[in-house]
């Protein structure tokens, strides 16, 4: 009972996590890329804009929720959720502070890489029901990417499982030393470019590629399941910019109290606005440009960061 | 109407499976087909193996609408055939009436007709560009693009009034001399242009993914290019040495610096690539056409109000963003044109869609119709 009610807390906290950081992120990657492109962005509601988000999510909450007649119904209004929660329950496991995650439990690091990565499921599901063309084409495209970028991804964590000794989260936060930046920066790259492409950020927004596949596998969707894709995207970048933050860089650099929470906070926004800043500069990859890469670059450049970890951790 | 489109029986690949061919049906509204243009694209696994080009969502019958209207009414109607580089169609169609017409130009009016031209083809290149940017998921070079073509906007804006269907190269001259000040805007514009282009060559063309989807997609040699009529970039791409400017000479153009931009292997990415380099041209044009233009009128005098040429017919074209842009007349000796016929370099240029797409992934079918940079006002006319 005493679980249940921790994990109702933590699931609360997540999806409150998620909205917060989808309202912000979403407002912050308006002013990002206006601010690229020589726009303002944003600028009338609220102060600096930062109400525009909120005005869109009522905007959404009160559009029509369109089903597809063609559509596979239970299994088109299933699939938002089954890629939102998946990146909700990565939240559960991210050391916010150190020694302490919401659920600490040994082997969280696996458990952070595994289950967002059950978000393909849906995705599938959701391309596949909705008996559309793109949408089909978007699911496929979408399941082919992000089980490529699993490897490289969790190849780059698991060199810092193995300087640290530990495959639990809290485990390599509180493991962690000054010098692990300079030693892990091949495998921070690794991690952020996997990254980008497991959330389907560009350049890898192969999925939902606008100006191919119209929107990819959310194409028929409207309203709030449209807002719940939405949410998962910005959630998963919330995920993946704490969890760089807490690993990469160990919290706040190890630092204590109020200056760590700090730098830990300033961190996790650079990494997120440096996601920002990539999509908005670089072109889309083709799907087999993407599949080589992934494959002949980063998989190479993660076991390097592997091999150059495991040569230096037996003179520690 | 009836369209031959493959089955989506499963047919039997190469090495003796049974494939499925996906027919996928891309516009007439998808964000990708510059406006109303529809394909049928029938794929096999991710590789396009037949593209049909479906075209005429945009057809307004404008070469029928001119043959019940004066020789001065028809010029608004051209500025609808290629929206994005109105000022073309204009001066095609006037080239033909006063052929037809024998009317004489001043010489103000033909520097001017150069001098819009040259900023109509930076600001259509950049819409071609930008466009291809988008295709390919840099929206940021889209957004560069637009800003140097708004600056164009806003000096014809100032010029004539209108910012697209600009109605300025009239029969005999042009509507409106320049405001006062509007040569030192444009020599303004054209100082700070190089830069603009320089840095989006950096954005763009420089960039490993961007040249990664771009080389190699698309690649039509100079013999097709030549077969199939193609013309502009997308037949200097392919290293086809053919720009009317040059080659023809009309107007001020022999009295110019300039050279005939082309590319080497003929793909996507030198199609974009020209089209940036030629902007380069255009500042140079018109820098040297603001220096030596002449002072006096800008319209011939005593044109009839009601022009009424001989009977006969007559043909002139120019050299539009797109290629050989060709106006064909005829006369019967009434006020109106009994026939008037365009030939227009988007509708040839977008015939060679099949002939460059298949073989290709869908992702590589927006980035070839982007390359060609078809605009459907002017393929459907």
């Amino acid at each position: 009972m005493n679980g249940l009610l921790r994990g109702i807390i933590v699931g609360l906290g997540a999806g409150i996590l998620i909205a917060v950081g989808a309202l912000i992120g979403v407002w912050l990657e308006r002013k990002v890329s206006a601010r690229i492109q020589m726009r303002i962005g944003p600028n009338e509601a609220g102060p600096a804009g930062l109400l525009q988000t909120l005005a869109d999510t009522v905007k959404l909450v009160l559009k029509e929720d369109i089903t597809p007649t063609q559509a596979d119904v239970p299994i088109f209004r299933m699939s938002p959720f089954l890629v939102f929660v998946p990146v909700a329950a990565s939240l559960a496991v991210v050391p916010f502070a150190a020694g302490w995650a919401p659920f600490n439990i040994a082997s969280s690091a696996l458990f952070f890489l595994a289950v967002p990565a059950l978000s393909v499921v849906g995705v599938l599901m959701a391309g596949w029901s909705s008996r559309n063309t793109y949408a089909s084409i978007g699911g496929v495209r979408g399941a082919a990417q992000m089980i490529s970028y699993e490897l490289p991804r969790t190849l780059s964590v698991l060199s810092l499982c193995v300087l640290a000794g530990s495959i639990s989260t809290v485990g390599i936060r509180d493991a962690f030393r000054w010098w692990w930046i300079p030693l892990n920066l091949i495998g921070l790259l690794v991690f952020f470019i996997a990254s980008l492409a497991e959330l389907n950020r560009g350049p890898f927004d192969l999925p939902e590629a606008e100006s191919e596949l119209v929107a990819g596998y959310f194409a028929d969707y409207s309203g709030i399941r449209w807002s719940v894709f939405m949410m998962a995207e910005y959630g998963g970048i919330v995920a993946a910019s704490l969890f760089a933050a807490a690993l990469f860089f160990g919290g706040g650099l190890g630092l204590p109290g109020i200056a760590g929470a700090v730098v830990f906070v300033f961190i996790t926004v650079c990494v997120t606005v440096a996601m920002m800043w990539v999509k908005w500069t670089f072109p889309r990859m083709r799907s087999d440009q993407l599949m080589g890469f992934a494959w002949k670059v980063l998989t190479p450049m993660a076991l390097v960061q592997l091999l150059i970890v495991g040569l230096v951790v037996p003179w520690l | 109407m009836t369209l031959e489109v493959e089955s989506r029986e499963p047919v039997i690949a190469d090495d003796g499976r049974a494939a499925e061919r996906l027919v996928v049906n891309v516009g007439p509204s998808h964000p990708s087909t510059h406006g109303v243009g529809r394909f049928i694209v029938t794929l096999d696994a991710d590789v396009v193996t037949n593209v049909v080009p479906v075209i005429g969502y945009l057809h307004r019958g404008i070469e029928k609408m001119a043959e019940n209207r004066t020789y001065l009414q028809v010029v608004p109607l051209t500025d609808r055939l290629d929206y994005v580089g109105s000022m073309y169609a204009n001066w095609a169609y006037c080239r033909a009436v006063e052929r037809l017409a024998g009317i004489r130009v001043p010489e103000r009016a033909e520097y001017l007709r150069v001098i819009v031209c040259e900023l109509q083809r930076i600001a259509s290149h950049m819409m071609g560009m930008g466009a291809s940017g988008a295709d390919t998921g840099a929206f940021t070079m889209f957004i560069y693009a637009f800003d140097v073509r708004e600056r164009v906007i806003e000096l014809f804006e100032s010029l004539c009034g209108a910012r697209l269907t600009y109605n300025y190269v009239r029969p005999g001259g042009v509507s409106r001399d320049t405001p006062e000040g509007w040569t030192d805007d444009v020599l303004a514009f054209t100082s700070k242009v190089r830069e603009s282009l320089s840095e989006m060559d950096k954005l763009f063309f420089g960039n490993a993914i961007a040249r990664g989807r771009l080389k190699g997609i698309g690649v039509l040699s100079a013999e097709d290019a030549v077969a199939w009529g193609a013309s502009g970039p997308t037949a200097r791409a392919s290293n086809v040495n053919w720009d009317l400017r040059k080659h023809d000479p009309y107007s001020v153009y022999p009295r110019f610096e300039f050279d005939v931009v082309v590319g080497e292997r003929g793909d996507a990415y030198d199609r974009g690539r020209v089209k940036l380099l030629e902007c380069y041209e255009s500042v140079k044009i018109i820098e040297q056409a603001i220096a030596q233009m002449p002072g006096g009128i800008i319209m011939t005098d005593g044109l009839p109000r009601l022009i009424a040429p001989a009977p006969g017919d007559a043909y002139d074209h120019i050299e539009s963003a797109r290629g050989s842009l060709g106006v064909y007349l005829v006369s019967d000796g009434g006020p109106r044109p009994y026939r008037m016929k365009v030939r227009s370099p988007a509708f040839c240029n977008l015939a060679l869609m099949p002939k460059l797409a298949v073989g290709h992934t869908l992702s590589d079918l927006v980035v070839v119709l982007g390359s060609l940079d078809p605009v459907f006002g002017e393929v459907d006319r």
